[in-house]
């Protein structure tokens, strides 16, 4: 591995600074919204920090290893993010019980999170050849597919509609960008819609209820309902200036489900406003510009494609977050990058940064 | 290379412009989402969060009760009322909280600590203070609510089991949902802390007893009251779950099984209806519907005697003599006797390097197949077994059902074990000794029954070789009793036996219970011919030893296993027990008696019923 002195000459300062700027805005409102609860064990923010310093130092040794390298194991570590999923749905099956998490002492670790990465790595490995003129046909797309259906089944399985949603996002958007024929493009659109009606005839009637519900949560005024009725007043009742620090009475009451995790931008919402959300998606639009610049001005496909997969990733999850807690969009459960409570998920979004700052400090070299 | 790169690189750059077009659409829609709910709809919100708040009422339906064949209420439920305070409301008055105490007789101080503890519980939601009041304090609440500011009187539906223990194992119990068992797929229409069957019927039958829950949306004031309801949807009663069950019988099988542990099933031979299924010691299931307490779940938890375990269908033993009914088909079949073959027994028989022992002293004599049944001689079917062989004999126990579940819809029911020389080399490594074939003769050795898998097999024997499913539900009734589901009998197999074997062996067991020195005569009833058999499933080897009368001598926990199956009446059979009274010694002793008093109870009741159905008219 060749370290080269140049290489912190160009280090990405600006797209670090934003990551770290939204994560300690995220820590502040964490420990404003969990720091009353009283729980046995350390605090949910002292946790949350201690991750991010995890991931601080998990991202730069990301970032320092040559990304072509990445390129020659993309399969291994495809392979073995899948490895992992397995292992975790045979102990489901064994304990009888759906999980999405490894226990390690007192750690939990949710091997999906780190598939999102290993897929995007995959995907720039295979795309890395230019396309025919026209852009890549049908015919190149089998393996893509299967190496999609593969985490997405499993995922699914766990069940965790969230995660498989993303990763459906970000293969779509891969696709786009690398250039695909419209006539290609038509028939997996086509394709996709018509498998809908086969499938929903292979749910339970359970499962359609779920499905129905989740379409529209207002059937089921004491479960989906209720939450999103509560998100509701909790963003609205912060107006333009919101109530303050540590003010939020929807989350300190209990009214908010899951107000540290999925939910958390409604209890940032409540305390801040209007304008605190507008600053908070500024510096995501932000992140997302550099990020997209880093892309534009790699010096290869595999680069550009790796940074345009990462940026694609932030984006769909803070769009669907945020859409799903004002009731845009369904509640299927995706966490708002640097700011929802959890490990896993803060870990591999640092490892995104991580591949971002790679390719952004080796543009120039050759 | 790199000037085509660039070249390419410049083809992708078009596809970024579309890429932020898209993001900044998508972000500039969230920004009039907010705008829309924080500016336009801002005030209104702000007033719900203030004056808030919405809080969901949960109303739960009412479990389906469980009912006998006769319609006799087994399960049903109870309200039960809880007590709630509100902290805020009290404000601290020290005088009003041990007036409280004293009220409702709560040890001194836990209330104080209960309204003080303000890191587990959120401002202005109601504690509860304690649950299942008695109608006595329910009064002097009522009477005295106006005094006490913050007093919330709640009522729940409790399970509550009409006959305490009675039948306890095939009712079940309920539990509370588990966090595990939530995030289940299947369990996704439960709320946490719900009721659910865990054990025997109410477990079985969940679907259909625990109708749909309900709830509301309330809106509340600061103070928790409730302004006005916002959306609610009604809760739909279960379904009642009509048993087979006779509960008179049932309750005469629990008399006669009174001091002893055990296993007693009853049932239709011609329909496979269990009329009675108990399983000695039992529990109340009515202390699970409560919050059982961790002392009462271990003590029934490592209690030696199991008492949690419904015996019927999990408990395994060894058959004891009960299977010379196997092996005398089997050799019948395979020719390789017939009824006049004669054995003689002089009380022991040596084979290979060890002395196998009838139980009668002195033996038997000579005695041809009917006799051998009858006076259940352990010497005759040793030689009977060597003739036939260990496979044969595992074929026609298979046959009747041996060695694989029965079917029946209860939780946790065992297979047991028809040991054959192919199982063994298999699991055990090493080829099947001849002298095992004699042990299993008698039905002893690996063999491992359940009792319903010998209710099954007499059963069959009665009624000319059907293999009925045990079932124990009758039908499934809406709340206004509308039939909506049946569960009709349902005929599994059908043996393939002579019928000329079947009426030898039918014989035989008649005489086992009716001729003089009939190991069964403790069965013999005036007016109605009964069939049985008799068996002793050994504990340990060492009882072998012990004389008949001596077996009082033996540690309980070493005395054998006593049997006893039979059918009645003979000619037309109706009833089939089969009973296990554990280290209860002598099958003829010990069960024979237990199941008298059971087939002489059904019949009283066939002409008690008769009877008044007779006066009526």
């Amino acid at each position: 591995m060749m370290i080269d002195r140049r290489l912190f000459a160009h280090f990405d300062w600006r797209i670090l600074g934003l990551t770290l700027a939204i994560a300690i805005m995220g820590l502040l409102n964490l420990y404003s919204i969990t720091s009353n609860i009283e729980q046995g064990g350390t605090p949910i923010y002292t946790k949350q920090i201690l991750w991010l310093f995890i991931g601080l130092v998990i991202m730069v040794f990301v970032a320092f290893i040559e990304y072509r390298l990445y390129s020659d194991f993309a399969y291994i570590i495809y392979t073995l993010s899948i490895l992992f999923l397995i292992i975790l749905l045979a102990y489901g099956m064994v304990t009888s019980g759906a999980q999405r998490w490894f226990k390690i002492g007192g750690l939990s670790i949710q091997p999906s999170e780190f598939v999102k990465i290993t897929f995007i790595i995959t995907m720039a490995k295979i795309f890395q050849q230019p396309p025919q003129k026209g852009g890549y046909s049908l015919k190149d797309l089998p393996l893509p597919f299967f190496l999609l259906a593969l985490p997405v089944v499993m995922i699914l399985k766990q069940p965790d509609l969230g995660t498989a949603v993303i990763l459906v996002l970000v293969f779509f958007s891969i696709l786009l960008f690398i250039k695909i024929r419209w006539s290609s493009l038509l028939v997996i659109l086509l394709g996709g819609t018509s498998l809908i009606p086969l499938l929903w005839n292979f749910l339970k009637d359970y499962q359609k209820q779920r499905v129905i519900t989740f379409l529209n949560p207002d059937l089921d005024p004491l479960g989906a309902g209720y939450h999103l009725i509560q998100s509701k007043i909790a963003v609205g009742s912060g107006g333009l200036i919101g109530k303050g620090f540590m003010k939020g009475t929807q989350c300190k009451l209990g009214f908010l489900p899951e107000q540290h995790t999925d939910f958390i931008f409604s209890a940032f919402s409540e305390e801040w406003g209007l304008l605190g959300s507008i600053f908070l998606i500024t510096l995501y639009t932000f992140l997302i510009i550099y990020g997209l610049r880093i892309s534009i001005q790699s010096k290869d496909r595999f680069g550009a494609i790796i940074s345009f997969g990462v940026v694609s990733m932030l984006f769909w999850h803070t769009f669907i977050n945020m859409a799903m807690v004002l009731g845009i969009l369904p509640v299927v459960g995706v966490p708002l990058p640097f700011f929802s409570y959890g490990g896993s998920f803060l870990i591999s979004t640092m490892i995104g940064i991580g591949l971002l700052i790679n390719v952004s400090m080796r543009r120039y070299l050759f | 290379m790199m000037e085509l790169n660039t070249q390419r690189m410049e083809e992708l750059k078009r596809r970024y412009k579309y890429f932020l077009v898209f993001v900044i659409g998508a972000f500039l829609l969230i920004l009039c989402q907010l705008w829309n709910l924080q500016i336009i709809k801002g005030n209104e919100y702000r007033r719900l969060s203030e004056n808030n708040r919405i809080r969901i009422r949960e109303k739960p339906a009412i479990r389906g009760m469980l009912v006998d064949r006769n319609g006799n209420i087994l399960a049903h439920n109870r309200p039960c009322y809880e007590v709630y305070l509100i902290a805020e409301d009290i404000k601290g008055d020290q005088e009003l909280i041990q007036r409280i105490e004293a009220l409702l007789k709560l040890p001194q101080g836990e209330l104080r600590d209960k309204l003080n503890d303000r890191k587990r519980r959120v401002p202005f939601r109601p504690i509860k203070i304690k649950s299942d009041i008695d109608w006595e304090e329910l009064a002097l609440l009522e009477f005295n609510k106006v005094h006490i500011p913050g007093l919330i009187l709640d009522v729940k539906f409790r399970r509550a089991y009409n006959y305490g223990d009675l039948a306890s194992h095939l009712l079940g119990y309920l539990g509370e949902l588990s966090e595990d068992e939530l995030k289940r797929e299947r369990s996704s229409s439960y709320r946490l802390g719900a009721m659910v069957g865990k054990f025997g019927v109410e477990c079985q039958w969940e679907d259909d007893l625990r109708g749909k829950d309900g709830g509301e949306q309330i809106e509340v004031d600061a103070l928790g009251r409730e302004i006005k309801p916002l959306k609610r949807i009604e809760p739909f009663p279960g379904n009642n779950v009509v048993l087979t069950i006779d509960l008179d019988l049932q309750k005469a099988a629990e008399e006669a099984f009174e001091g002893k542990n055990g296993v007693l099933i009853a049932m239709n031979p011609n329909t496979g209806y269990l009329l009675a299924m108990l399983s000695k010691p039992s529990f109340n299931p009515e202390i699970f519907a409560k919050n059982i307490s961790f002392e009462e779940w271990k003590s029934l938890m490592e209690d030696p005697n199991h008492p949690l375990q419904n015996k019927g269908i999990q408990g395994l033993y060894p058959p004891g003599s009960v299977f010379k009914i196997i092996t005398a088909i089997a050799a019948l079949e395979s020719k390789v006797i017939t009824p006049n073959t004669q054995f003689s027994c002089s009380g022991t028989f040596n084979y290979g390097n060890r002395e196998f022992r009838c139980w009668k002293d002195g033996g038997h004599g000579v005695l041809s197949l009917h006799r051998a049944i009858v006076e259940s001689c352990d010497i005759y079917f040793y030689q009977v077994g060597l003739k036939v062989g260990v496979d044969r004999i595992a074929h026609y126990a298979n046959l009747f059902g041996l060695g694989k579940k029965t079917g029946i819809r209860l939780p946790y029911e065992k297979a047991g074990l028809v040991p054959t020389s192919s199982w063994k080399k298999k699991f055990l490594g090493v080829p099947w000794y001849s002298g095992e074939t004699l042990s299993l003769a008698v039905g002893q050795g690996y063999l491992a029954v359940t009792p319903i898998q010998l209710l099954v097999l007499i059963s069959a024997i009665a009624n000319g070789g059907k293999i009925y499913l045990p079932q124990v539900v009758e039908r499934v009734e809406d709340m206004s009793r509308n039939t909506l589901k049946t569960y009709p009998p349902i005929e599994v197999g059908r043996i393939n036996v002579s019928e000329e074997t079947l009426h030898i062996i039918q014989d035989a067991l008649k005489g086992a219970v009716n001729e003089p020195g009939g190991t069964g005569g403790a069965c013999a009833l005036k007016d109605i011919k009964v069939a049985g058999k008799t068996g002793t499933a050994q504990v340990v080897r060492i009882s072998r030893y012990f004389r008949r009368g001596d077996m009082n001598r033996l540690p309980h926990q070493l005395r054998d296993h006593a049997w006893f199956v039979a059918y009645a009446p003979f000619e037309n059979p109706e009833i089939a027990v089969v009973v296990l009274v554990e280290h209860g010694g002598y099958g003829g002793a010990a069960a024979a008696p237990i199941a008298k008093k059971v087939i002489e109870k059904y019949f009283n009741l066939k002409q008690e019923r008769c009877f008044k159905l007779v006066q009526k008219r």
